[in-house]
């Protein structure tokens, strides 16, 4: 062989030796590649859906779930009503900090049950301060402990999102009702609103959440409390599939000290008008600008 | 104007990519370990993509970690390298003239290398269609994620033009004309420094994050994009005048050197100005910096990582103002790699991590990078490293005139290359080395 020659069949088998190398390293997107679905790939951001292609979606997603999690399920788009703007208080005088409403989101909104997923979390606060650093998120002891008082905090749907502003494809969103959303079919997962938020309030999906099929809560919204997939973001919707049909979110009704209040600010004989004109009410982090639409109060 | 573009310009192309394949055996011995590294990466973000994100050491308390750091420490790397254009084409510097193809070629590299990390850390990457503009929902302008896009991609082209064309006018035999290449060239410098800007208002406009929300965070980032480029490019003409006959002079090792020497004391006193905000006032600003440097409640994570940054930061400052830089390579060049590993932890680590630590409720998560995170990231700087090398190594012919058009080499060309320099430092001839007629 001349030397020309050796050098050539040398390439032909090191690009050979690499090529091979190269599908031996990714080959594990192979698998992964096959669940993915042409149609779940191509699939428009939630605002350019028709009716029709809305109700495509809609089944092949209770047609994966299915699927993938063993349980029938039914998924609804359920759109903000008229004339609506949701608002929340918390009396923090009577929170005993029970978790309740966590528990209570974790079941009702479909959390993954290895982390014990939930939209809310409830600082327990030394009684004189309101220094969230002295805080501490995860107490466990009997409750209500002395010295102690609870702050619950979950999504603040803010009227000046900075979550929303710093999403670069539009995947999240303030709904008409003042409800903050996530297209969780078209986040890219780059974690820029968790970094943006200043309430803790979202929370990616690490992992394909594990959920038995009796623990599914079948009553499911494209917007709210479906299973998500793994590698995109979620959070509290006030529990949209809930309340934009006249319930009440899942963690007012676990409450069982009646510290929660929720309802439509536009209604002048609703509860939390009563509230928001009646109590000193104040909002969390209120010098940094996101106008939150989660109100807390004492009781004097 | 004879012959058509479109014949040369595949036959240009034909050329280089046959040169990419041809070297010596240490070439070979280089990439087939950068590939094998490049392919552990590959291998480690296939489970990635597969298994989830959770098999990073992120959680939602960190929610960022190496890739973010390692991105952007690559931004400052890609805007460092202007350090050369600045003096190449504003102060008319020949002897830069002559090397600046291989800095704009290492913004080719680093740009990769940050797009890369950016796809590495997205949990969904087979949405990334949802980000092209057109296709996509471009939240441009608010969000500044789209800013980003838009400087990087376009710093990315900006560079693959200018040196695309030099090299092919080089390859043709013809003098560049000035209108195709002289515009983009200014418009890149103004560019670099809007990289790395809007990187730092990613980061600076969070209201929430207030170790982030700083107006000098801005300045910190350009300043330290201006260590590390021209650090990496100092120890980078070194190798290449090592390992290849192309002609380097001291001159730009010396401009560059000076650079460095203005910006690692501009970059520590900017430091030095953050401290003292944070620690003198104290609050939440202080917090982070505090478990940063000395560690709170108990969790020390970061400790050891910025002081060795700070440690590496100051020494490469001392050894850059002893005398024997100037005339010790090996001085400079420890310096320099003292530099470039301080600056990429103090804006890894040291600065992505603690925006997140505590937490906006105040908790107190820590964060270590898992090996997964570790095999992807040391993959995508093979990856990055093999880039640079082989755009590095097909256009040092071009630039010497040894590979042309005509084929042959222009008579001052050796037929092989040759370990020894070619030309002396000091022959006029070397001039005509340059990219760009005069």
């Amino acid at each position: 062989m001349t030397k020309v020659n050796r050098r050539v069949a040398l390439k032909v088998v090191g690009t050979t030796l690499g090529a091979g190398a190269f599908a031996q390293a990714m080959a594990p997107l192979r698998e992964w590649a096959r669940d993915l679905s042409l149609d779940e790939f191509l699939q428009r951001h939630y605002r350019e859906l028709d009716k029709e292609e809305m109700e495509r979606v809609l089944r092949r997603l209770e047609e994966e779930t299915a699927a993938e999690y063993g349980r029938d399920v039914h998924i609804r788009d359920v759109r903000p009503m008229e004339d609506v703007q949701f608002g929340y208080a918390l009396n923090l005088s009577v929170c005993i900090g029970c978790r309740r409403c966590a528990e209570a989101c974790h079941e009702e909104n479909n959390h993954d049950r290895a982390t014990n997923n939930s939209y809310i979390r409830v600082l327990e606060m030394d009684q004189g301060s309101f220094d969230l650093e002295q805080g501490n998120a995860t107490y466990d002891h009997e409750v209500p402990a002395p010295g102690k008082y609870y702050l619950p905090v979950q999504c603040q749907q803010c009227d000046n999102p900075p979550c929303v502003d710093v999403c670069p494809v539009q995947a999240t969103w303030k709904e008409s009702d003042g409800i903050v959303v996530v297209d969780y079919n078209w986040c890219i997962g780059c974690r820029y609103c968790e970094a943006a938020c200043p309430y803790h309030a979202r929370r990616f999906n690490w992992h394909k959440p594990e959920l038995a099929p009796e623990d599914i809560n079948p009553d499911q919204a494209y917007l709210s409390n479906r299973i998500r997939p793994a590698g995109v973001v979620e959070k509290c919707t006030f529990c949209l599939h809930r309340t934009r049909e006249g319930r009440l979110p899942a963690c007012l009704e676990a409450c069982p000290t009646g510290a929660r209040v929720f309802g439509n600010l536009l209604d002048p004989d609703s509860e939390i008008r009563w509230v928001l004109e009646n109590k000193r009410v104040f909002v969390l982090k209120e010098e940094l600008g996101t106008r939150p639409r989660f109100f807390y109060f004492f009781d004097e | 104007m004879g012959s058509s573009h479109a014949a040369t310009y595949p036959r240009f192309l034909w050329q280089l990519f046959k040169l990419g394949f041809e070297g010596t055996w240490r070439f070979y011995a280089w990439m087939t370990v950068l590939t094998a590294v490049a392919l552990v990466g590959a291998n480690a973000w296939a489970h990635q993509v597969v298994e989830g994100m959770g098999l990073t050491g992120m959680s939602d308390h960190v929610s960022w970690g190496l890739y973010i750091a390692n991105f952007t420490f690559g931004v400052g790397l890609a805007a460092g390298a202007v350090m050369m254009v600045i003096p190449a084409y504003l102060y008319d510097d020949h002897e830069m003239h002559s090397v600046v193809l291989i800095g704009e070629m290492l913004a080719i590299a680093a740009i990769s290398l940050c797009l890369a990390f950016v796809l590495a850390d997205l949990g969904r990457p087979d949405r990334f269609w949802h980000l092209l503009p057109g296709l996509g929902r471009f939240n441009w302008p608010i969000s500044m994620l789209t800013w980003d896009v838009i400087v990087l991609n376009g710093y990315l082209l900006l560079n693959l033009h200018i040196t695309g064309y030099l090299l092919y006018m080089r390859f043709l035999g013809r003098k560049p004309a000035k209108r195709w290449y002289l515009p983009f060239v200014f418009l890149s410098i103004f560019w670099a420094v809007s990289i790395h800007t809007v990187t730092a208002f990613l980061y600076s406009g969070l209201g929430g994050r207030p170790f982030w929300n700083s107006a000098l965070l801005a300045p910190r980032f350009i300043a330290s994009a201006f260590i590390t480029g021209p650090a990496f490019v100092i120890l980078l003409l070194q190798v290449v005048r090592r390992y290849s006959d192309f002609h380097i002079g001291d001159g730009p090792l010396r401009t560059l050197a000076s650079v460095l020497r203005v910006t690692v004391l501009l970059n520590l006193f900017m430091l030095g100005s953050e401290l003292f905000t944070a620690f003198y006032t104290g609050g939440a600003h202080a917090t982070a910096a505090k478990y940063l440097f000395f560690g709170s409640h108990g969790k020390h994570g970061l400790v050891p990582w910025i002081w060795s940054a700070v440690a590496f930061n100051v020494a490469s400052a001392l050894l850059l103002h002893l005398p024997a830089s100037r005339t010790s390579k090996l001085v400079l060049n420890v310096a320099c790699a003292l530099a470039f590993v301080g600056v990429w932890i103090e804006k890894g680590m040291g600065l992505i991590v603690p925006g997140f630590v505590p937490s906006t409720l105040h908790e107190l998560v820590e964060y270590a990078p898992s090996l997964t995170e570790w095999r992807v990231t040391a993959g995508i700087w093979a990856l990055c490293l093999m880039i640079l090398t082989v755009s590095i190594k097909v256009a040092l012919p071009v630039l010497s005139g040894r590979l042309g058009l005509q084929g042959t080499a222009p008579a001052r060309s050796p037929a092989h290359p040759n370990p020894t320099r070619a030309i002396p430092p000091t022959e006029p001839a070397e001039r005509s080395a340059a990219p760009v007629a005069e």
